[in-house]
């Protein structure tokens, strides 16, 4: 990797740089509502990075990956609901539920290629969608409110208060963005991206590809279902529209949007898409007219999305 | 090259195999000895592709059974089967196409190191795997294109990438489709010289069309007429026998 100065990488820093910043920017502007749209924005991004891990570098098209944002969600909601509000056991809980279930729905779609794949995990993820449909004594279609947010044990570290659960957001982005970039250029990452590109041939110098794509996307499910924890405790509130299929597909466009086979590009396709959905939805309430053939004029003439407008090729330097 | 070298032969037994009516293989036995490079020979649509694909793992025979240096592999997947020692190229160049050169290599020497659940280290600041990827770059002359994108490889350079990245898992045995597929008379002769000098090293098995390369190199031959052997044994006879002339030899005028 050479160190140079991209418009890539000055776009990654400003990002984060303005992420960092909100908390003071926003009250200065006299415009508070921001610290909270940011925070929304911060935990889609961490969704968006997760399956940008699988989808950009793997190349397996999830079209279920808001499924963890609702199993994460739920842990934190069904435990709080019966008054175990302990993060001590709700992280956990969140973090090894995502991990079974993306390892049982990776063996059985793991198996399929192109559109069979795309069509497998949406369909997996629509099941647990409509089990939390069904379960009426977790709200239904009505959702579950949460009383309390995770707690943590210590006056210090206290969730309650929204500058601290506002950085907790951005630390777990970073750190996310972290485990990504190692993740990528590792050996690991190696096969991943080989696997992508051309998975027969993987296979015929040695490497049984199967196991790697699937801890790739175990990994990929916990990262999500810990965005699942953070929107869970954020927004007070979880319902099965979290992990509906049109979550899955906006986790989609997002990374398209900013770039799939770039690190920072979910990030930034986070921001856009939120922040233009924002916007657009104060000026008109037709704003789908104009946002749709906005993301088709994007993927017609962007195709490596605003980060690969921008120059980043991170893949290869 | 590889400690394990002496006791590579390919050992393909009464192989059958058919897709829908076709069948591709009937009763097929070939044994490729360690030293020595056997090439496989016939007309388009004799079997041979899929002789390959059998031996590497890739299709499963209906019957009959391949055995690699004393030990049964019909049943192994491809990635044991090159955890063995016996790998194989392709006859579509099959590349990494967006990874470098170097890249290119890395992969299978990896691979070779052992399992690759490895998620903190960058693999390109990584000695253990950086080290022997060079080496072998410049052993097959690509050392001075290790930072090239491999798509943007002329076809020839290509060609001899796909047979690095075999040879990059150190196999004791190599399964060779078509290696001058596109290939010009100059490139040619360069690479019948490489897998001349490969010979020492490693058991070898040459699906080839260019047939002045295959009596060039080959101390077996074996002719395939719609996955059947016709005849089998040293160019010489080889070239005598009527029969392949007629079925063969005869149409590209040897």
């Amino acid at each position: 990797m050479t160190h140079r100065l991209t418009a890539a990488g000055a776009v990654t820093a400003s990002v984060l740089v303005l992420c960092a910043a909100v908390p003071y920017l926003a009250p200065a502007l006299d415009e508070p509502f921001y610290v909270i749209v940011f925070a929304r924005i911060m935990i889609w991004a961490i969704a968006a990075v997760s399956l940008n891990l699988i989808m950009g570098y793997g190349g397996m098209i999830s079209f279920g990956h808001a499924v963890y944002l609702g199993i994460g969600g739920y842990a934190v909601a069904i435990l709080g609901f019966h008054d175990i509000t302990s993060a001590w056991v709700q992280l956990p809980v969140a973090i090894g539920l995502s991990a079974v279930v993306a390892l049982v729905f990776g063996v059985i779609c793991l198996r399929t290629r192109g559109i069979y794949f795309i069509m497998i995990t949406l369909a997996l993820a629509q099941m647990v969608y409509f089990l939390g449909v069904s379960a009426e004594r977790y709200g239904s279609d009505d959702g579950l409110n949460i009383l309390w947010r995770s707690d943590f044990g210590t006056r210090h570290f206290d969730l309650e208060d929204s500058v601290v659960m506002y950085y907790t957001i951005f630390a777990v982005l970073l750190g996310c963005l972290l485990v990504k970039w190692r993740i990528v250029f590792s050996r690991f990452g190696m096969v991943l991206r080989a696997s992508r590109s051309n998975d027969t041939r993987v296979q015929a110098v040695g490497v049984p590809t199967f196991r790697y794509r699937l801890v790739a996307f175990v990994i990929a499910g916990v990262m999500c279902g810990l965005a699942g924890f953070l929107q869970a405790n954020l927004e007070r509130f979880v319902s099965p529209d979290m992990m509906n299929w049109h979550r899955s597909g906006e986790l989609i466009l997002m990374t398209v949007l900013g770039g799939t086979s770039t690190l920072f590009g979910p990030v930034v396709g986070a921001v856009i898409f939120l922040m233009l959905s924002e916007i657009l939805s104060t000026v008109t309430i037709h704003w789908h007219l104009v946002f749709g053939p906005f993301l088709v004029l994007v993927v017609l003439f962007a195709r490596g999305g605003v980060m690969g407008l921008l120059g980043s090729r991170d893949t290869h330097d | 090259m590889t400690k394990d070298a002496r006791g590579a032969d390919l050992v393909a037994q009464g192989l059958n195999k058919s897709f829908g009516g076709l069948q591709a293989a009937t009763d097929l036995s070939v044994s490729a000895r360690r030293g020595e490079i056997h090439a496989v020979i016939g007309p388009n649509g004799a079997g041979k592709t899929t002789f390959v694909h059998m031996l590497s793992g890739f299709l499963r025979p209906d019957s009959g059974k391949i055995v690699f240096q004393g030990h049964d592999v019909t049943d192994l997947s491809p990635a044991a089967r090159v955890q063995r020692g016996l790998a194989r190229s392709f006859q579509i160049t099959s590349v990494f196409r967006e990874f470098t050169v170097l890249e290119n290599v890395i992969l299978p020497v990896q691979s070779r190191l052992g399992h690759s659940f490895r998620f903190w280290r960058p693999v390109l600041s990584d000695p253990t795997v950086l080290e022997p990827a060079r080496a072998l770059l410049e052993e097959v002359g690509l050392g001075d294109r290790a930072g090239v994108v491999a798509g943007h490889l002329a076809h020839g350079e290509q060609r001899q990438l796909e047979i690095a990245i075999a040879l990059a898992t150190k196999p004791s045995f190599l399964l060779l489709d078509e290696p001058m597929a596109g290939m010009g008379p100059d490139e040619n002769r360069a690479l019948i010289d490489f897998l001349g000098a490969l010979k020492t090293d490693h058991g070898m098995l040459l699906v080839e069309h260019d047939l002045d390369a295959v009596f060039a190199l080959a101390d077996r031959i074996t002719v395939l007429v719609y996955g059947r052997v016709m005849a089998s044994g040293r160019p010489a006879e080889i070239r005598k026998d009527a029969q392949v002339r007629d079925a063969y030899l005869g149409e590209t005028q040897v």
